[in-house]
């Protein structure tokens, strides 16, 4: 017992100390949302909602915020339509320089945002698309193909094709093969790209700062309210944003986690 | 029974260099059980693939009611396929897995569910269409399969191997099951499978393949009793290959030294020179009948009993150094070192060309 004891308090610690590493300036940082008072800094000095109501009453925020949902679920959307049609075409047809052709897809994972942002920069300068939530758009759909099409393509597996290949043979045209097979049998995985294109596409700043001018989305705006100073308005829509996020990473364990006991 | 409704002239396929199936020419009746039987590697599946149009022939020519079918893809072929891993949806229930067919031919719902239904009963399924894929036990989702697989009315079934993962009591009462329905639909099976007893016990007409080619094809008793070829001889069971001489020829037969003595065997197409001859087990028997000739004496090396025979083997010959096998009634009292004296009717002998 006393073996244990001596195994198992050191892993206590440590497993608290690295999640209290983690959350600690998010839960900091959600208290202070709630400060009664100007200065989202110690002491504490009560619970007040009023930092809420101001953001829920700042247009400007709202606008942002609005934004960036559409910016998300219009980018999520192309993003994992294009990767999965990408990977289920990689996955079945034999092409010359397939592998070629699937790493110049996921390729882009490796470079920062900085840098495709300023590549996007360029090119919508030189092409003369104006900065708009569109050029976000089109961003956004750049750097979460890539995930989106690495996460369909490592769930296209052998009973697929079977299936595929009996619904081709009982008289299913390929259009009919994606809509009634592919796609429902793949649809765990097309959730997940989804959501998690979503979520990235929610929280980018650098892509979005970069290629915005008027219109522009929630991270491009909280940066330019802490650009006036703290203030627990900062916090209080930072709290939002993160509880925004975590639902969204809720909905999706709650999918992806009820599929696997039913199958 | 009599028209041909599928017919393959001169098919071969390659794969890069190597050739899967090799020049082959069939014709299937309408109604026919066909299966192709061969070991792996055979070419038998691909055989399968080319009537179903997954894969298409590098040469020759499918036709399929008198329609060049060769290029023409799955979907829009007269055939269905019942798969070896079922390949059913698993994201459908029975009922829609059996209606997904009907679906895509635009027939309407009512319609679907009724002949749906038709199908599972057929298959012993009735009431079942509610139940989800993967509920189902390995038997129940082959009969799925075939379900699905017929309820379109297709003019050929081709079944991939598709009791090959079922325990054995359950694929014989499957073997009887997918007999009795051929019969009930009048369609054409085309069956494959390696397991020559399944082939024996269902076709109508086996085609034997080893490395795509047609080695033999006819109905089971004529390629058990009379195997075209060397191969088929082996594969088909177990059989004794004994090298013999042509030694005299004449307007009844030829005469052909053996190991084993001479033997008279009335058949004449047969070349000059070497030859095997192919008896098997049960052929060679202690006890002579009418017009049998004498394959002279062995001594007992081993005997297992096996339920349906007493399998031995003999080591015999004019030399005593040829081993035969010889499967002797159930009831035999044989031992290693017995000495028996071995006759076989010349009618059962098979001789093929060295």
């Amino acid at each position: 017992m006393r073996r244990q004891a001596l195994t198992v308090i050191p892993a206590a610690v440590y497993v608290l100390a690295a999640y209290a590493f983690i959350y600690l300036p998010v839960v900091v940082l959600v208290i202070f949302s709630f400060q009664d008072g100007r200065l989202p800094v110690p002491p504490f000095k009560g619970v007040s909602l009023r930092w809420y109501h101001d953001v829920f009453s700042d247009s400007g925020l709202m606008e942002a915020l609005v934004n960036s949902v559409m910016v998300g679920v219009v980018s999520a959307a192309l993003a994992t339509v294009l990767g999965f049609l990408a990977a289920h075409a990689l996955a079945r047809h034999r092409m010359p320089g397939a592998v070629f052709f699937q790493w110049l897809l996921m390729a882009p994972l490796s470079v920062s945002y900085l840098i495709i942002g300023i590549g996007l920069l360029i090119t919508f300068t030189a092409t003369g698309i104006p900065k708009s939530l569109l050029s976000v758009v089109i961003g956004h759909v750049v750097i979460n193909l890539p995930l989106a099409f690495g996460i369909c393509y490592s769930q296209l597996g052998g009973h697929q094709v079977s299936a595929e290949r009996a619904a081709r043979d009982l008289g299913a045209r390929e259009w009919q093969v994606l809509a009634h097979v592919s796609v429902p049998m793949m649809w765990p995985a097309i959730a997940a790209a989804f959501f998690l294109s979503f979520t990235l596409s929610w929280d980018e700043f650098i892509v979005a700062w970069l290629v915005t001018r008027f219109d522009v989305t929630l991270p491009v705006e909280i940066w330019s309210l802490l650009r006036s100073g703290l203030d627990p308005t900062t916090n209080a829509v930072g709290s939002v944003v993160f509880a925004i996020s975590m639902a969204l990473v809720i909905v999706m364990e709650l999918f992806v986690f009820r599929r696997k006991v039913r199958s | 029974m009599t028209r041909s409704l599928v017919s393959l002239e001169g098919v071969t396929k390659l794969f890069g260099e190597t050739a899967a199936v090799r020049d082959v020419s069939l014709e299937i009746r309408e109604g026919e059980f066909v299966v192709l039987l061969g070991p792996s590697g055979s070419g038998k599946t691909t055989l399968l693939n080319i009537l179903a149009g997954f894969v298409e022939p590098t040469h020759g020519r499918v036709t399929i009611s008198g329609m060049d079918m060769s290029h023409v893809p799955p979907a829009r072929r007269p055939t269905t396929t019942v798969f070896q891993d079922y390949a059913l949806f698993p994201h459908m229930n029975v009922a829609r897995n059996v209606a997904f067919g009907l679906a895509m031919r635009g027939v309407p719902a009512p319609q679907r569910r009724q002949r749906s239904e038709a199908a599972l009963e057929l298959v012993g399924l009735s009431g079942a269409g509610g139940r989800r894929v993967h509920e189902l036990s390995g038997g129940q989702r082959q009969r799925v399969a075939l379900a699905r697989a017929i309820v379109v009315d297709p003019r050929v079934l081709l079944l991939d191997e598709p009791l090959g993962a079922l325990d054995l009591n359950l694929r014989r009462q499957m073997q009887e099951e997918l007999l009795h329905l051929q019969r009930h639909l009048g369609t054409t099976f085309v069956h494959v499978t390696h397991d020559q007893d399944e082939a024996m016990n269902m076709a109508d007409t086996i085609v034997v393949l080893n490395d795509g080619r047609v080695e033999d094809q006819g109905p089971p008793a004529r390629i058990y009793l009379k195997p075209a070829t060397r191969f088929v001889a082996t594969f088909m069971g177990d059989s004794n290959l004994i090298e013999g001489t042509v030694t005299r020829r004449d307007d009844h037969g030829v005469a052909v030294g053996t190991a084993f003595g001479a033997l008279d065997l009335s058949v004449r197409d047969l070349g000059e020179g070497k030859v095997i001859l192919s008896i098997r087990p049960e052929q060679i028997v202690p006890a002579p009948g009418n017009g049998f000739a004498e394959l002279g004496e062995g001594v007992v090396t081993e005997c297992h009993f096996s339920g349906t025979h007493v399998r031995c083997r003999l080591m015999a010959g004019r030399d005593g150094d040829r081993e035969l096998q010889v499967h002797l009634p159930a009831r035999a009292a044989v031992r290693p070192g017995d000495r028996l004296s071995l006759h076989v009717d010349p009618a059962d002998v098979v001789a093929l060309d060295g």
